[in-house]
């Protein structure tokens, strides 16, 4: 591929209005795909309501209330899964040849991708905002600070925002849209249970203790569980903020490179 | 619109173009020009490197080797300038499902970057034009096979190509949608458009282009207008059905005397064909020689060669790359 100052300039110039219509095309299939809307809701909120009564009991979490343990958990685990939407819609559009019909318009290279993430990230605002109300209602409450408590679910969109940069990779390196689905559950799976998500990590056996110390979810989700709970917040905080810029300076490239290399 | 050079030249120049997937030689050496205005029907078979060769027109892939221009600006190097010049319509309809007919030419529109109203206006006259306007607000997953061929082809007009790229157009319409579409295709090129369109019937290729490439293997194996394709494959045919397979024999002698060349025999049909120029004036004769032999005959017409038989007369194979005898009824 040859990168020409002519394909800079367009792309400086069109890129937020272009990524804009992307987003509006998007926000639009999610409202006339009642099934991606139940896959992207209900599910999350079935999660919290199946873990808080199911498991509750049985999970040591010391004085925290197991809800407030984890409900920060089960807000990344959405996300997390939820972001596994943009590789399959991109590659939908892959095999529908729309990419194609794209790719021949005189509209910034990154728009697709990025418009799809953003359309993915305001899904995500809504799918954490429905869970913190059913958190509520079955008893989760905050222990921090306000700021803390706006900080914690912003904390799980960008986390899901860096993930949809992976899943778009892995959506415009595939053949198929199923393909998109499994190749990317296959690694998030382990990726969310080998992690503070659901349990402390210190009821693992060792070995595994070490790699779920390690996991980026795990940061995420105790620098959350920090802010919610008025805990300490910030060690974990800047290790998930480092895991996350760490992610996004490969896979941003990486997608877009992917994308355009599409034949 | 900047112009690369003056409108008497070319204006698609393909230049020795290469392009392999694996060990697939999609495109091996293909060298072609497109005067301005006018229509260019490329005709293959299954896998002989149409959309390969649109697809490398249209910027969405790079030749291995060779270089391919569009209006003066070369494909690869400059294709943010050929972008705005064309428009292509692929093989499957890039239609966004999720969306009504209006949305997905607005959408397209914007990102021509028309400005809001601009792009309002021409979706709604395109939707006019292509007989869309009572569909328009129907999300496209309700749409027929022929609408959204439809669709497809205005979102590829949106912004008035002076190069459209139609890769099997009517693939998978029913002839009345097929003839809708052609004459939709006339129309844009009485008003200067010019076209390149793939297709894998001679007959369509017939009805709309003014020359004809035909391709087979990533290479061009003929060229000229129709007229003269269909001469060196010996022109029209006459066939003729017999019930009384009995028959066969004197349909044959008639066939061989009246023809141009020696008929082929189909006897799980029962039917005889041949080669004929001067086709009504034969016509003729052999109804009334086949009549003085007493033979009845149950069906007799002439026809344009397929892509099949033009196939079997150039390249001694038939279209379908599979192996055949030595080619009875070739030229
Ligand atoms: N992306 C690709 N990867 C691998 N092989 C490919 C790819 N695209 C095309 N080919 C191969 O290149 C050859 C030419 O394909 P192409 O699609 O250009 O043919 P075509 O003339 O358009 O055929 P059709 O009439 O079936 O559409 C085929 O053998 C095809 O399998
Ligand atoms: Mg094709």
């Amino acid at each position: 591929m040859v990168v020409s100052m002519d394909a800079i300039r367009v792309e400086a110039r069109h890129a937020p209005g272009d990524i804009l219509q992307l987003w509006k095309r998007n926000m639009l299939a999610y409202r006339r795909q009642p099934e991606l809307m139940v896959f992207s809701t209900i599910q999350p909120v079935m999660f919290v309501l199946l873990f808080a009564f199911v498991f509750g009991g049985a999970i040591p979490t010391g004085p925290v209330e197991y809800i407030d343990f984890l409900l920060p958990g089960i807000l990344a685990q959405s996300v997390l899964f939820g972001s596994t939407q943009t590789g399959v819609g991109l590659a939908v559009d892959v095999t529908s040849g729309m990419i194609d019909r794209y790719r021949t318009l005189p509209m910034a290279r990154s728009a697709v991708v990025a418009g799809r993430i953003l359309a993915d990230t305001t899904r995500n605002v809504f799918v954490v905002g429905l869970m913190l109300g059913v958190g509520f209602l079955i008893g989760f409450r905050y222990h921090g600070t306000v700021a803390g408590a706006i900080a914690m679910p912003f904390v799980a969109v960008l986390f899901g925002q860096t993930f949809c940069w992976i899943s778009a990779a892995i959506g415009t390196s595939v053949r198929r849209a199923e393909t998109a689905q499994v190749a990317s559950f296959v690694w998030l799976f382990p990726l969310v249970f080998v992690s503070s998500v659901f349990v402390p990590v210190e009821t693992m056996p060792d070995w595994l203790e070490v790699v779920a110390e390690n996991s980026p979810v795990t940061h995420t989700v105790n620098a959350m569980r920090g802010l919610a709970l008025g805990t300490d917040f910030w060690e974990p905080l800047v290790w998930a903020l480092a895991w996350m810029a760490g992610i996004m300076a490969v896979f941003v490239p990486l997608a877009v490179w992917r994308y355009r290399s599409i034949q | 619109m900047e112009q690369g050079h003056n409108g008497s030249s070319p204006i698609v120049v393909v230049r020795d173009v290469h392009k392999s997937f694996g060990d697939v030689h999609a495109l091996a050496g293909v060298s072609l020009e497109i005067e301005r205005g006018t229509v260019l029907g490329l005709l293959g078979p299954n896998g002989a490197g149409k959309t390969t060769l649109v697809r490398v027109l249209t910027t969405l892939l790079d030749p291995d080797e060779g270089s391919a221009a569009v209006a003066g600006f070369d494909v690869r190097r400059e294709r943010t300038r050929v972008r705005p010049l064309i428009g292509l319509a692929g093989q499957s309809a890039a239609v966004d499902d999720t969306l009504t007919g209006r949305e997905n030419l607005e959408m397209v529109a914007n990102l021509y970057h028309m400005g809001r109203a601009a792009a309002a206006s021409r979706a709604g006259e395109l939707l006019a034009r292509f007989d869309l306007v009572d569909a328009a607000e129907r999300q496209a997953r309700t749409y027929s096979g022929g609408m959204r061929r439809r669709l497809d082809l205005a979102a590829s007009l949106v912004a008035d190509p002076e190069v459209l790229f139609l890769d099997e157009p009517t693939t998978g319409l029913d002839p009345q949608a097929r003839l809708e579409l052609w004459a939709v295709i006339r129309e844009l090129v009485a008003t200067g458009t010019t076209v390149l369109l793939t297709t894998q019937y001679l007959e369509e290729a017939d009805q709309l282009a003014d020359e004809i490439v035909v391709i087979d293997h990533g290479r061009i194996i003929a060229q000229g207008t129709a007229a003269e394709l269909k001469a060196r494959s010996g022109g029209e045919h006459l066939t003729v059905r017999v019930s009384d397979l009995a028959a066969l024999a004197q349909v044959r002698d008639v066939l061989e005397a009246e023809g141009d060349g020696p008929p082929t025999v189909d006897e799980a049909t029962g039917t005889v064909s041949v080669a004929v120029s001067n086709g009504p004036t034969r016509l003729a004769g052999v109804v009334r020689r086949l009549d003085e032999a007493e033979v009845a005959i149950a069906d007799i017409g002439l026809r344009q060669p397929t892509l099949d038989e033009v196939f079997l007369s150039l390249t001694g194979h038939r279209a379908e790359s599979e192996p055949v005898d030595a080619p009875a009824g070739a030229v």
